[in-house]
C-alpha cells in the first residue's frame, strides 16, 4: 500500500509550486513518485532517496579525505568556531525554512557575525534598486487574472522556472483573462534566442551589457521623447518605439526579470531603470514588476532578516547592532578582501558560484558547510554536516518570488538519526550560549 | 506560579471603575488584578506617580508584508538608529522599527496590547510570523475585507448568510481579529489603475459601491456579534475636500445598533480621521474640517474614531489604499512600493517628510490635535498616529504633551514657518482645552479596549482583569509638555499579565505573548465551501489546502469564541 | 591650530573601524583620553592607543584641531566620519568611508582611498591625491539625499557610481571615471578631466556634468542641443551641450523644463573612443588542457583543486560547472 499526499510545495525554485502530489510508502519512509512537478523539482524530491546519501557529519582531513564524526562533535566544532571568531560570516540561507533562518539570526547576534544570503550573488542588486526607487508589484495571481502585457527581461523561465509560464504568466486563464495566452502580448529582452524568446511577439535582442541604455531609451520613448541614434543598444529605434506603444496600450502589464539584468554591467542600475519604467507606465495603464527569484526561499531569508534587523541581506552584526552596505558587508567583498575570519555556509553552494579568490578564502578559513548534498562547498569546508531536506523531510515556512508565504510540508521521514538544519542550529546556539557564559 | 505584587500609593486613573487619580494600591496575583495579596507580595512604591492599566493600541501597522517591505527598502531609516543593548535582541529602525524594537518600545511606553491594522489574507502567515517575533505585547490582526471578491459577489446578490459564513471562514483560516476595510472598492479598482473617489462610485466590473460594501459588512458584523465593529479607512483619504466623503461614510451608520456580548457600543470604527477631515479643493486653500467631523461624531454614539496625529517627522507611509500611495509618490517623487494581492486587496508604501516648514504638513498636524480636543466623549476617541503613516508610535508621548499642555501646543503652533496660515486654516489656536490624565486613560486604555470588545480583559484595573499595569513618574501637579513626554516615553514599571516586564525604565522580562483571534461558529454552508474551492482552483495562485495559517504560527493563541450558529 | 599625530604601530589583524579619528572626537581631550577612544575590529573593542602612537595635543574645538595619521592605513575604515571642522591629513592609503557624512573641515589624503568616501557629505573639503574607488560622494543605500554640499577633489581616477543621488556640492576628478556618473542626481556639479565610460548622467533630474576627455558611450536618452563657450574648473573651451535624461521626470522653472546637462569638451581631433565589448566566455586552449592533464595525471582531482590550478597557472577563473565537465572529459579520454 502507498499513501498519496496532495498540495505539496516544491522546494526548488522561487515559483514555489504548491500543487504537487507525492506518493510515499505506507510507513512514510520511502518516497515513490512525484506528480505535477517539473523535471528539476521531481529530481529534488527523488534525490533524497539516493542510496549513496551522506547521513552523518564528516571532517575534512589533512590528506583531503573525510572522516565521519557524530552530530555532537559537529555541534561542538561549529559552536567553537563561531564563538571564537572575531568576524564570522554566516552565508547561504536560501534553501532552508524561515524557522531555521530565524535560529541562524539568534546565533549571528550572539557571536557578532555577518549574516548574508544568496541574494549577494543574484537578486541583491534588485534589493538595492528597490531601496533606491521602490517597486510597484503584485502577486502572481494578479498576473494570471489581469495581465495582457508580459515582459521577460534577462530571464529564461522555460528553463529556469519551468512552470512559471503555465501557472502564472503566459498560458493560464484568469478572471479577466478568459482567453489565456491569446490576449497576452509577450516581449522578451535577451541577447540570445531562447525557448522563451521563441514565444515572443517582440524579441528585443539587446546588445550584451546595454540593458540600462535600452531601458532609459524605452522610458524616453514612453514619454514621447526623441532618441539619439538609429540603433539603440543593439535594437532598431523603430522597434523601441513600437515596444513602448505596445506596453502603453495594455490594460495590465508585468515585467519579469532575471539574472541577465541583475548581474550584467550596471547591476542595480538596470533594475532601477526597469522599476522606473514600470512606474512611468502607471501613468498610462497598470504595470507591475516582479523579480524571478532563484532559490525557493531566498525571498524568505530577506523577509526574516528584514523584520529582525531591518535589512534584506548582507547584515553586519559585528558591532552589536545591525548595519548594511553591500559593497562592504556582502560575502563576495568580505572574502575577497579577507575581512572575515571564519565561515559557516548553510543552504547554498558558494563553492560553485563564487569567484575563485573567494572560494580559496573559504578553503583557508575555519569553515562549516551544512547541506544535505555533497557540493563543491562541502568539498572544501573543514566540516560537512548533512541535514534533512527542507520541504521533503521536514516542513517550514517559505516565501515565493512575490513574497507570498507558503508553509512547506514534510512528506517522508529522513534517514534514521539525521538532524534537521533547525535542530542542528538550535543545538549550536545553546552550546554557544554556554561557551559565552563560561 | 507568577509572583504577587502590590503597587503602593500611586495616583490611580482607571475609567473602567471611574477612579480619577485617587491614591490607592493595586494588587497583582496569578497574572490578574486582585483586591488583595499575601504578605509575600513584592512592593512597588508609586508614591507621587501615576498608575494606569497597560495601554491598548487600536490601530498601527507593525507586522506583515508592507511593513517589512518598508523596513527592507529603507536602510536609511536604520542609519545611526540601531543600538547595541546586550541584554535584549538587537534593535533598529526609526519609523519602521524591527519587530523586536516594536515590542520593546511599546512595552517601554506602557502599552501591552497592540493591534495590527491591516492583514492581507494571502499574507496572513507572514503577519503571524512577525507577531511571533514581536516580544511582550499581546497582538491581533485585522484581515482586510473591503476589496475582497467573495464579499463583493455575496453583497451584490444580497446573500447575507453566505457573507457571514465567508467572514467566519476567513477569520478562522487567517487567525484574524476584526473586519478591516481600506478604501472599500477603491483598492480593487486600483488593479486597473483606477480608484473609487466617493462612497457611491461603483467598483469597476463588480457592480457594487463602497457604500454598499461598508453597509453590508457592518450588518454582517452585527449579525455575527463580533468583539470589534467594522474598522474602516474610507475612500478619498488625504485629498482636500474629502470631509464630505467622510461624513457620507458616517451617515451609513444611522439607525444601525450594536449587537454583541462584549460590551461594545459602536457599530463602526473610523480610523486615522485626521487624514479624512480636509476642506478646500486644492493644496492652496486646504483647510481643517475637524469641527464638522467632530460635531457628527459627538452626536452619534454608535461611532468611534482614532486620530492619526501628525508628529512632524520623517516617516514611511504605508496603507492598503494602493491608489493613495501612487498619488503620494507623484506629489513627493520618493520611492514607491506597491503590492496588489489577488482577489483581496492592494497596498503601497512611500516615505514622507512632514516638515514643519511646509504649510500643509503643519495644518495636518493641527487637525489631528483639533479632533482630539473637540472630542466630547474620550471613550470614543482614541489617540493614534496611524503608525507609521502620520508618525512613528514612539512619538505618542509627544502627542500626549501637545494634547495635555496648551502652552506646549501653542509654542509649536506659533513657531511654524507659516503659523499665520495654519491659524487661518484651523481652529487649534482657539482651543484651550487640556486633556486630563483621566481622559488620557480613556483615550488610550479603557476606550480602545471597549471598542475592541476587550473591556473585561484589558484597559482597566478592576479585580479579575489581566494584570497589565503601567507606572509613570508623573502626576497631576506637574503636567507640562516636556515632563509628560519624558514620563510616558519610558514607564518606571510595566506589568504584562502580572509579569514585571519593565523595571526602572528597562526591559527585564519577555514572557510569552498572546495572539488574539476570533472564531465564529456559523451554520454549515456548503455553498460557500464550493465557492471557495472554485475560486481557489480558478483564480488564486495558491492551493486552498495551503491557505490556512497553521497553529504553530500562533504558539500562544487566545481565541475569542463567538456563537452565531 | 593644534596638531595630534597618530602613527600606526601595529597593523590590525582584521579591518578596523576608527570613526573616532576625527577632530570632533579629539577636541579638548588629553592624549590619554584620545588614546582611550574606542576602535572596533570585528566583534572586539580596542582603543586607539592599541594601534597608534599618539603625540601632540588637540585644540579646544574641532575647528582648532588638526590630526595627522600615518602608517599602513589600508585596513582602517571611517577616518573623519561625520567631522564638522578642523583638519585631517592622512599620510597613506586608508580604506573605506573616509569623510563619510562629513559636514565641515578638510581631509587631505596623500594616497588612495577605497569605496564610499564622502558618502552623504554635506560640507567641507575632501582632497584625495591618489585614486578613489566606487561610490565616491554617493548616497547611503536607499537614501535619496546623496552629497548635498562641500567639495571633493581626486587627483587620480575614480570608480563607478560617482555622485550617486547628488543634490549639491562639487566633485572634481582629474583622471578617468568608471560607469555611472551622477545617476539620479538632482543638483550639484561633477567635473571629469579625463575620460568617462558609459551611463554618464543616467536618470539625472538636474545638475551639471563636465567631461573634458571623452565619453565612450553617450546615453541614448540625451539630446545634443548645441555648443557653448564656457569654463569648467577654470578650463575654458568649446563644449557640446547635451540635455537629459529624457527618460526621467523634470521640474519646471518659469514655465521652462529644467534638464540635467552634460558639457562635453570639443576635441581638436574629435575621434570617438572604441567601445569595449563585454568579455567573451573563457575557454581553455588545447595546450592549457594538456598542461592540466599532465599536472593531474594518475590523480582523482576535485573540482576546486583543478579550478585553483587553472587560476594559478593561467590567471583565469573558470566556473565550477565547466571545470567539472572538463574533469569528466579528461576521465573519458583516459
Amino acid at each position: 500500500m502507498t499513501k498519496t499526499i496532495s498540495d505539496v510545495i516544491c522546494p526548488f525554485c522561487g515559483t514555489l509550486c504548491d500543487d504537487l502530489v507525492v506518493t510515499v510508502s505506507d510507513d512514510g519512509t520511502k518516497l515513490l513518485d512525484v506528480e505535477n512537478a517539473c523535471a528539476i523539482g521531481a529530481e529534488k524530491f527523488l534525490h533524497s532517496q539516493a542510496s549513496d546519501r551522506v547521513t552523518r557529519p564528516r571532517m575534512l582531513q589533512e590528506d583531503g579525505s573525510a572522516v565521519e564524526v557524530s552530530y555532537d562533535e559537529a555541534i561542538e566544532y561549529t559552536a567553537q568556531l563561531l564563538a571564537k571568531a572575531k568576524k564570522p560570516l554566516m552565508y547561504g540561507w536560501s534553501s532552508t525554512s524561515c524557522e531555521a533562518q530565524s535560529v541562524g539570526s539568534e546565533i549571528a547576534e550572539q557571536v557578532g557575525a555577518i549574516i548574508d544570503n544568496t541574494a549577494a550573488v543574484c537578486h541583491g542588486t534588485t534589493l538595492v534598486a528597490v531601496q533606491n526607487v521602490g517597486i510597484p508589484s503584485c502577486t502572481l495571481g494578479e498576473v494570471k487574472n489581469r495581465a495582457d502585457r508580459i515582459i521577460f527581461w534577462g530571464c529564461n523561465p522555460a528553463h529556469a522556472h519551468p512552470r512559471h509560464m503555465s501557472r502564472y504568466s503566459i498560458f493560464p486563464r484568469g478572471y479577466f483573462t478568459g482567453k489565456g495566452h491569446k490576449n497576452r502580448k509577450l516581449i522578451v529582452v535577451d541577447p540570445r534566442t531562447t525557448d522563451t524568446s521563441s514565444l515572443a511577439d517582440i524579441h528585443l535582442q539587446v546588445e550584451q551589457g546595454a540593458d540600462y541604455e535600452l531601458l532609459q531609451a524605452l522610458r524616453a520613448a514612453v514619454r514621447g521623447q526623441e532618441l539619439t541614434g538609429d540603433i539603440i543598444a543593439g535594437v532598431p529605434k523603430a522597434k523601441v518605439y513600437e515596444s513602448a506603444e505596445l506596453l502603453k496600450s495594455g490594460r495590465f502589464g508585468v515585467i519579469f526579470f532575471g539574472m541577465g539584468v541583475t548581474q550584467s554591467l550596471g547591476k542595480d542600475h538596470n533594475i532601477d531603470a526597469a522599476i522606473m519604467l514600470t512606474k512611468d507606465l502607471n501613468e498610462y495603464t497598470k504595470f507591475s514588476i516582479i523579480a524571478m527569484r532563484g532559490h525557493y526561499n531566498v525571498t524568505g531569508s530577506g523577509q526574516v532578516l528584514g523584520w529582525q534587523f531591518g535589512f534584506p541581506y548582507s547584515v553586519d552584526l559585528s558591532r552589536g547592532f545591525a548595519r548594511y552596505n553591500p559593497g562592504e558587508t556582502g560575502s563576495i567583498e568580505l572574502l575577497k578582501r579577507k575581512e572575515a575570519d571564519a565561515i559557516m555556509v548553510l543552504g547554498s553552494d558558494p563553492g560553485a558560484h563564487f569567484p575563485i579568490r573567494c572560494v580559496r578564502e573559504i578553503a583557508n578559513l575555519p569553515s562549516v558547510c551544512i547541506d544535505p548534498h555533497i557540493t563543491p562547498t562541502s568539498e572544501i569546508c573543514k566540516l560537512h554536516v548533512p541535514v534533512a531536506f527542507v520541504g521533503v523531510e521536514v516542513g517550514g515556512n517559505c516565501y515565493r518570488m512575490d513574497n507570498v508565504p507558503i508553509d512547506s510540508r514534510k512528506v517522508v521521514e529522513p534517514p534514521e538519526g539525521m538532524m534537521t538544519d533547525e535542530e542542528f542550529l538550535r543545538a549550536v546556539n545553546t552550546r554557544i550560549t554556554e561557551i559565552k557564559a563560561a | 506560579m507568577a509572583d504577587e505584587y502590590i503597587i503602593r500609593n500611586g495616583h490611580v486613573y482607571d475609567p473602567k471603575q471611574g477612579i480619577k487619580g485617587d491614591v490607592m494600591d493595586i494588587c497583582i496575583a496569578d497574572g490578574k488584578i486582585v483586591s488583595k495579596v499575601s504578605g509575600k507580595a513584592k512592593e512597588i512604591d508609586a508614591t507621587g506617580k501615576t498608575v494606569m492599566a497597560g495601554a491598548v493600541e487600536i490601530h498601527a501597522h507593525v507586522a506583515g508584508p508592507k511593513v517589512n517591505e518598508g523596513r527592507n527598502y529603507r536602510p536609511e531609516d536604520k542609519l545611526f538608529t540601531c543600538k547595541a543593548t546586550g541584554k535584549t535582541r538587537m534593535e533598529g529602525g526609526f519609523s519602521i522599527p524591527t519587530t523586536f524594537r516594536t515590542g520593546y518600545n511599546y512595552a517601554r511606553m506602557g502599552y501591552t496590547t497592540v493591534m495590527e491594522a491591516a492583514m492581507p489574507p494571502l499574507y496572513a502567515r507572514h503577519v503571524h510570523e512577525e507577531i511571533k517575533d514581536t516580544p511582550i505585547v499581546d497582538q491581533g490582526a485585522y484581515p482586510v475585507f473591503g476589496n475582497n471578491w467573495f464579499v463583493f459577489e455575496y453583497l451584490k446578490n444580497n446573500e447575507e448568510t453566505n457573507v457571514n459564513a465567508y467572514i467566519s471562514w476567513l477569520l478562522r483560516v487567517t487567525k484574524g481579529y476584526a473586519l478591516k476595510l481600506v478604501n472599500p472598492g477603491g483598492s480593487e479598482a486600483w488593479g486597473w489603475g483606477k480608484n473609487c473617489d466617493g462612497v457611491h462610485d461603483p467598483v469597476p466590473y463588480f457592480d457594487i459601491t463602497p457604500a454598499e460594501i461598508m453597509t453590508g459588512l457592518m450588518k454582517a458584523n452585527e449579525q455575527l456579534g463580533l468583539p470589534h465593529s467594522i474598522h474602516v479607512h474610507t475612500n478619498n483619504l488625504g485629498n482636500p475636500g474629502n470631509f464630505e466623503t467622510t461624513l457620507d461614510t458616517f451617515r451609513l451608520t444611522e439607525g444601525v445598533k450594536p449587537n454583541n456580548k462584549f460590551g461594545r457600543e459602536q457599530v463602526f470604527h473610523h480610523t486615522h480621521v485626521q487624514f479624512h477631515s480636509y476642506g478646500g479643493d486644492n493644496w492652496g486653500n486646504f483647510e481643517s474640517k475637524a469641527k464638522e467631523i467632530m460635531s457628527y461624531v459627538n452626536q452619534n454614539k454608535n461611532i468611534t474614531i482614532d486620530l492619526g496625529c501628525v508628529t512632524l517627522d520623517e516617516t514611511t507611509t504605508m496603507t492598503a489604499d494602493g491608489p493613495f500611495e501612487h498619488h503620494l509618490t507623484e506629489l513627493n517623487h520618493l520611492k514607491w512600493a506597491n503590492l496588489d494581492v489577488e482577489l483581496e486587496t492592494s497596498s503601497g508604501i512611500v516615505p514622507y517628510v512632514y516638515s514643519p516648514d511646509i504649510k500643509v504638513c503643519a495644518i495636518q498636524w493641527a487637525i489631528g490635535l483639533e479632533l482630539g480636543l473637540l472630542a466630547k466623549d474620550p471613550m470614543r476617541t482614541y489617540i493614534t498616529t496611524d503608525h507609521p503613516n502620520a508618525g512613528p508610535f514612539t512619538r505618542y508621548p509627544r502627542v500626549f504633551g501637545w494634547l495635555m499642555d496648551a502652552k506646549y501646543r501653542n509654542e509649536r503652533l506659533s513657531t511654524f514657518k507659516h503659523s499665520e496660515k495654519v491659524n487661518d486654516a484651523t481652529s487649534l489656536g482657539s482651543l484651550d482645552r487640556e486633556i486630563t490624565l483621566y481622559e488620557l486613560a480613556q483615550m488610550t486604555r479603557a476606550g480602545p479596549a471597549k471598542a475592541l470588545g476587550l473591556t473585561n480583559m484589558c484597559g482597566g484595573l478592576a479585580p479579575g482583569m489581566d494584570a497589565d499595569v503601567s507606572v509613570y513618574n508623573i502626576n497631576a501637579d506637574r503636567l507640562d509638555g516636556a515632563s509628560i513626554e519624558k514620563a510616558f516615553s519610558s514607564a518606571d514599571q510595566v506589568f504584562k499579565s502580572g509579569v514585571l516586564v519593565v523595571d526602572n525604565n528597562e526591559i527585564v522580562a519577555e514572557p510569552a505573548k498572546r495572539t488574539f483571534w476570533v472564531d465564529v461558529k456559523v451554520p454549515e454552508n456548503k455553498q460557500v465551501e464550493r465557492d471557495v474551492a472554485m475560486k481557489f482552483l480558478k483564480y488564486y495562485s495558491m492551493n486552498l489546502g495551503n491557505y490556512e495559517v497553521s497553529d504553530h504560527f500562533a504558539p500562544h493563541p487566545y481565541v475569542i469564541e463567538v456563537d452565531a450558529s | 591650530m593644534d596638531t595630534v599625530t597618530l602613527t600606526m604601530k601595529m597593523q590590525p589583524e582584521l579591518y578596523m573601524e576608527a570613526e573616532t579619528i576625527s577632530p570632533d572626537q579629539f577636541a579638548a581631550k588629553s592624549s590619554e583620553e584620545i588614546g582611550a577612544l574606542p576602535v572596533y575590529m570585528g566583534n572586539e573593542h580596542h582603543t586607539l592607543s592599541d594601534f597608534f602612537d599618539i603625540s601632540g595635543n588637540p585644540g579646544k574645538t574641532a575647528a582648532d584641531t588638526k590630526i595627522v595619521v600615518s602608517g599602513d592605513l589600508t585596513k582602517v575604515k571611517y577616518i573623519g566620519m561625520k567631522m564638522t571642522g578642523g583638519e585631517v591629513e592622512v599620510l597613506g592609503s586608508p580604506d573605506m568611508y573616509v569623510g563619510a557624512w562629513m559636514a565641515g573641515g578638510t581631509i587631505r589624503v596623500k594616497g588612495n582611498v577605497d569605496s564610499f568616501c564622502g558618502m552623504g557629505m554635506t560640507g567641507g573639503e575632501l582632497l584625495i591625491d591618489g585614486n578613489a574607488k566606487n561610490y565616491l560622494g554617493a548616497a547611503y543605500r536607499g537614501d535619496w539625499r546623496g552629497m548635498q554640499g562641500g567639495r571633493i577633489v581626486v587627483g587620480g581616477n575614480a570608480g563607478s557610481d560617482l555622485a550617486l543621488f547628488m543634490r549639491g556640492g562639487e566633485i572634481i576628478v582629474n583622471g578617468n571615471v568608471d560607469v555611472h556618473v551622477a545617476t539620479h542626481a538632482e543638483g550639484g556639479t561633477v567635473v571629469i578631466k579625463g575620460n568617462a565610460k558609459s551611463r554618464v548622467g543616467g536618470q539625472m533630474v538636474k545638475g551639471d556634468i563636465y567631461v573634458l576627455g571623452e565619453i565612450e558611450r553617450m546615453m541614448p536618452s540625451y539630446k545634443y542641443i548645441g555648443d557653448e563657450e564656457i569654463q569648467a574648473d577654470g578650463i575654458s573651451g568649446t563644449y557640446q551641450v547635451w540635455i537629459g535624461d529624457l527618460g526621467e521626470r523634470h521640474g519646471k522653472r518659469k514655465g521652462e523644463t529644467i534638464y540635467g546637462k552634460i558639457y562635453l569638451k570639443v576635441k581638436d581631433t574629435g575621434k570617438a573612443a572604441e567601445s569595449v565589448r563585454a568579455a567573451r566566455k573563457i575557454r581553455l586552449s588545447d595546450d592549457q588542457k594538456k598542461q592540466i592533464k599532465d599536472a593531474f595525471a594518475g590523480k582523482e582531482p576535485g573540482v576546486q583543486e583543478v579550478r585553483a590550478f587553472i587560476s594559478d597557472t593561467f590567471g583565469i577563473d573558470i566556473k565550477p560547472m565547466q571545470v567539472s565537465r572538463f574533469i569528466d572529459e579528461m576521465r573519458r579520454k583516459e
